[in-house]
């Protein structure tokens, strides 16, 4: 604990920093919450790409792309008319070998069915582990928690530093698996083996060992994170901040870092037996050398449950904090919250097996997990319940992070309760593996932690960046991705139930999947839309981040510790290590004539309160 | 089978309904709940939108009947769909005594089904109406997912093991049949038909076959040309085990443990003899690991289960 003490006892001030301390090799939260929140957008960027190719192929399977593909001229009378049809001929004039990286993967501008493999594995992997939890947990895990608990660092800042440089190697090696021969991996981010085990089966050879090598990177890293996080929780809270007083933000953070330290090392075995089998010879996965493919299922879901919840938890956390802010009302059932947060985070361990209903297990272990997965219902209808309960008689302010917590809750509620027809078994059978799976999920990840993502980005972003994020803008964005986002993700339910599988590079060729060509086509207008309001996300982001109204300390009047910072805090955070006397969301509390009582003011409230003291 | 826009696929099969019921059910209880919550959301954004900075909110003080009342209800509805689901669930796994037994096996990228009566197909499967069909199925290399999308039916086929399914088809037609889970660079080619006939037509199709050796009369073709029959014979000193009327009868080990003899005891039983050896006997038989693919081992299976004593 002596490291842990000597940051308590930090000097505020300190020698100026040269730039590669202060900008690159950080050891200070809020440099590497920025740094991850970077690393987050970057890749969102990429990860979008790759999806805009993707649902291209899926609307007009086997045409060529706009702009990059071979015109119709030359398809039909072989007369160069573009300048990329004169390129598609110098290409295919030479042998393969020498080909461009893009003639190997696009020939003419058409996705090949390997590209579009790799496209859709790419996409998951790089959402999941490069986009979601690096932001929402590297960088508001980083941000918020040393704020909000009222200490001037993490427990272990070098540690910390750590963590993110080895995520960026992570990122790295993921990166180069793009450009290797053989291309990228291919297999689903699910990596079911024999396919992911033996290159043969894929054609797949250095492209899948990379994927592996960067995610046991990754792994490292987040549990470098998580212990970080759980020790500067439990040993570094201001005075007065007990565990009742914690905002549930970082209930949902400490929560999360267990499920990623218990987690994640599961993965990371799973992942070196594969990389065994695929490189040393082992049978771990392979039937024929005494091995069992399942038992990869069996982890790799054992890790994947508990995953989906860290992608979740936090944006539940920062969900409950901003409605609470700005309905100007403490949070419905404070108790209840922490309590639906941990039950959650206990349940997701024990029903991974829902995933393998379809694999032959026996009915008598199915049905255990079924009725484990369905009970999870009820810590979630609690939490719902409790938000409407906050903005029950709330004297609501709709400004840009309100509007992202309150799609937070909506498309919360839509990939919850589809997640029961996952877990009544004889309806699961029937739509796994198709397209309701892959709505489910992004009503869960994107209609869930990504809104949560927005929420937090434009909530924070004053006390982050000291200026404030364009509202204007954040409205047309938020109204723009709100309606895109489900135009492109609820008619994938529809095709789901009409039978339309995933991972599939050319639904037309399935006679009864025809009739959904324009409802694809209709998805992939939306997605696009999609994706390009993202821009102006981005764009404000960056514009406000230099060119921004400057911000008071306090835009909100929001209660919690990081708002009595200053804005931005400087290295060490607070002047003084604040004393703590309230709970997190005394708004309007009786006897006060504020409409909010910061955790650190004296004053004291009415006993006939509402006892959430 | 092109008849306009459809939400769903046909219901073909006993077990379609029975799904459709449920979902329907589920579809109920969420549209319910989406409803009931996105309209409280509105109506407290309208009715609780900021009018003036002064305006003091309700002060709601914790309701504890509330919140039991939102932890109960949807406790006992999981319970209702649970029980619904679960005995569904079991039955799907239950086949039938009466099912006639087909072998599917799985390779990148083709199903291979073979009739109880020899009859083989490559992504194509006849059955009969009104007449349980078991599926056993094996794979040859990578995890495929025989799919039905109108029989509401879907099984991984997984390496080193058999997986099972079975449906009752009940309506004459050509249905799409599907691998399901990804499987590699020709995943989404990997598809073929179900054609469904009355009992009569499948007879007549049945006679219109090439081959007309019974399942089992290959099966025993194979058990002589891999010399099988000169240790597995019903003789006091015999080197194996003879094997008339083991099929799914206990069998004690060596080690003393008992297992019931089924598929999978069998497949294991070539390819790796020693790992469970009958009592009495001792570990010569050598493996036929690489002698022999998943339809040659099923067609032993097929053979051995039409051993029965007189």
């Amino acid at each position: 604990m002596s490291e842990a003490a000597a940051v308590k006892d930090t000097p505020i001030e300190h020698a100026h920093q040269g730039f590669l301390k202060t900008y690159i090799f950080s050891t200070d939260h809020k440099m590497i919450a920025k740094q991850f929140l970077l690393l987050g957008l970057v890749m969102l960027m990429l990860g979008g790409g790759l999806v805009m190719l993707l649902r291209w192929q899926l609307a007009y399977p086997d045409k060529p792309l706009p702009l990059i593909g071979i015109s119709e001229t030359y398809m039909e009378t072989g007369e160069t008319e573009t300048a990329m049809d004169r390129y598609w001929d110098e290409q295919f004039s030479k042998p393969e070998k020498e080909q461009s990286w893009i003639a190997t993967r696009m020939p003419a501008g058409v996705i090949s069915p390997n590209f579009y493999n790799t496209l859709f594995t790419m996409h998951a992997t790089i959402m999941i582990f490069f986009v979601v939890m690096p932001i929402l947990v590297g960088c508001f895990g980083n941000f918020l928690i040393p704020l909000m608990i009222g200490t001037r660092d993490m427990a272990f800042p070098v540690l910390n530093m750590l963590s993110f440089w080895v995520a960026v190697v992570s990122g790295v090696i993921i990166l180069i698996g793009f450009f290797v021969p053989g291309g990228h991996a291919a297999t689903g981010w699910t990596a079911y083996p024999p396919l992911s085990a033996d290159p043969t089966w894929t054609g797949v050879d250095w492209g899948q060992n990379l994927w592996c090598f960067s995610l046991i990177f990754l792994g490292i890293s987040s549990m470098m994170g998580s212990i970080n996080y759980i020790t500067t929780i439990i040993n570094m809270r201001a005075p007065g901040m007990t565990f009742m007083r914690l905002p549930l933000t970082i209930w949902s953070l400490f929560i999360v870092a267990i499920l990623l330290l218990l987690a994640l090392p599961v993965l990371t075995s799973a992942l070196a037996m594969l990389l065994f089998d695929r490189m040393a010879g082992t049978s771990f996965f392979n039937a024929s050398g005494g091995g069992d493919p399942l038992l990869w299922q069996h982890l790799f879901w054992f890790f994947g449950h508990p995953e989906v919840y860290v992608l979740i938890l936090p944006a539940m956390g920062i969900g409950s904090e901003i409605l609470s802010v700005f309905s100007r009302k403490p949070i419905f059932g404070y108790h209840a919250m922490v309590y639906a947060m941990v039950s959650i985070a206990g349940l997701g361990w024990i029903v991974w097996g829902h995933h393998m209903f379809q694999s032959g297990m026996n009915p008598a272990l199915g049905t255990t997990f079924m009725i484990s997965t369905m009970v999870i219902a009820v810590p979630s209808a609690i939490k719902t319940f409790n938000w409407l309960g906050t903005l029950w008689g709330g004297n609501i302010q709709f400004t840009v992070p309100m509007l992202n917590a309150l799609a937070f809750v909506s498309m919360f509620v839509i990939g919850g309760l589809s997640g029961i027809y996952m877990a009544s078994t004889p309806v699961d059978i029937f739509i796994h593996d198709t397209y309701y799976i892959v709505a489910h999920i992004h009503y869960v990840v994107f209609g869930g932690s990504l809104f949560g993502i927005f929420a937090a980005i434009t909530f924070w972003f004053p006390k982050m960046f000291g200026r404030m994020l364009g509202s204007k803008l954040g409205k047309i964005h938020f109204w723009i991705t709100f309606a895109a986002f489900n135009c492109t993700f609820f008619p994938m339910h529809i095709l789901g139930v009409g039978g339309h599988m995933r991972r599939i590079a050319n639904p037309l060729q399935y006679e009864f999947l025809q009739q959904f060509e324009g409802l694809n086509i209709f998805i992939t207008m939306s997605a696009f839309t999609l994706g390009m309001a993202q821009l102006i996300f981005i764009f404000n982001v960056f514009y406000s981040m230099f060119k921004g109204k400057k911000a008071e300390d306090n835009p909100w009047k929001a209660n919690t510790v990081e708002w009595t910072a200053a804005t931005p805090p400087p290295h060490g955070n607070f002047a003084e290590i604040p004393t703590i006397y309230h709970g997190p969301y005394e708004y309007n509390a009786p006897g006060i004539d504020e409409d909010y009582l910061p955790q650190t003011s004296q004053a004291t409230i009415a006993t006939d309160g509402n006892g959430k003291q | 089978m092109n008849k306009g826009f459809q939400l769903f696929p046909e219901q073909a099969s006993t077990l379609a309904a029975q799904v459709d019921y449920l979902y329907f059910f589920l579809i109920a209880v969420s549209l319910f709940f989406s409803v009931l919550i996105f309209f409280l959301i509105y109506v407290f954004a309208v009715r609780y939108r900021r009018k003036s900075e002064q305006e003091v909110p309700e002060q709601i003080p914790g309701l504890l009947k509330l919140e039991i009342l939102w932890s109960v209800i949807p406790f006992l509805l999981c319970m209702v769909v649970f029980v619904w689901g679960a005995t569904l669930y079991f039955d799907t796994y239950s086949p039938p005594k009466d099912a006639l037994e087909y072998y599917v096996v799985g390779k990148q990228w083709m199903w291979h089904i073979q009739h109880p009566t020899g009859q083989r197909e490559i992504n194509e499967l006849h059955v009969p109406t009104g007449q349980p069909i078991k599926l056993t199925m094996a794979t040859e290399d990578v995890i495929h997912s025989f799919y039905i999308p109108a029989f509401r039916v879907k099984r991984d086929v997984v390496p080193g093991r058999y997986t099972s399914m079975w449906f009752e088809a009940t309506k004459p037609g050509e249905y799409h049949l599907f691998c399901a889970e990804y499987c590699g660079t020709k995943h989404s080619q990997m598809r073929g038909r179900v054609v469904v006939m009355e009992p009569a037509d499948y007879q007549n199709w049945l006679s219109g076959g090439v081959a007309n050796e019974p399942l089992e009369v290959i099966g025993e073709k194979k058990f002589r040309q891999l010399a099988c029959h000169t240790c597995h014979v019903d003789k006091p000193d015999a080197r194996g085990p003879s094997l008339v009327g083991v099929f799914g009868e206990p069998v004690r080990l060596q080690n003393g443990q008992t297992v019931t003899v089924d598929e999978t005891y069998i497949r294991e039983s070539i390819l790796n003899p020693n790992a469970k050896i009958a009592a009495g006997y001792r570990p010569v038989m050598p493996t036929f690991k690489g002698q022999i693919d998943e339809v040659g081992l099923l067609q032993i299976t097929a053979y051995i289960k039409s051993l029965t004593k007189e």
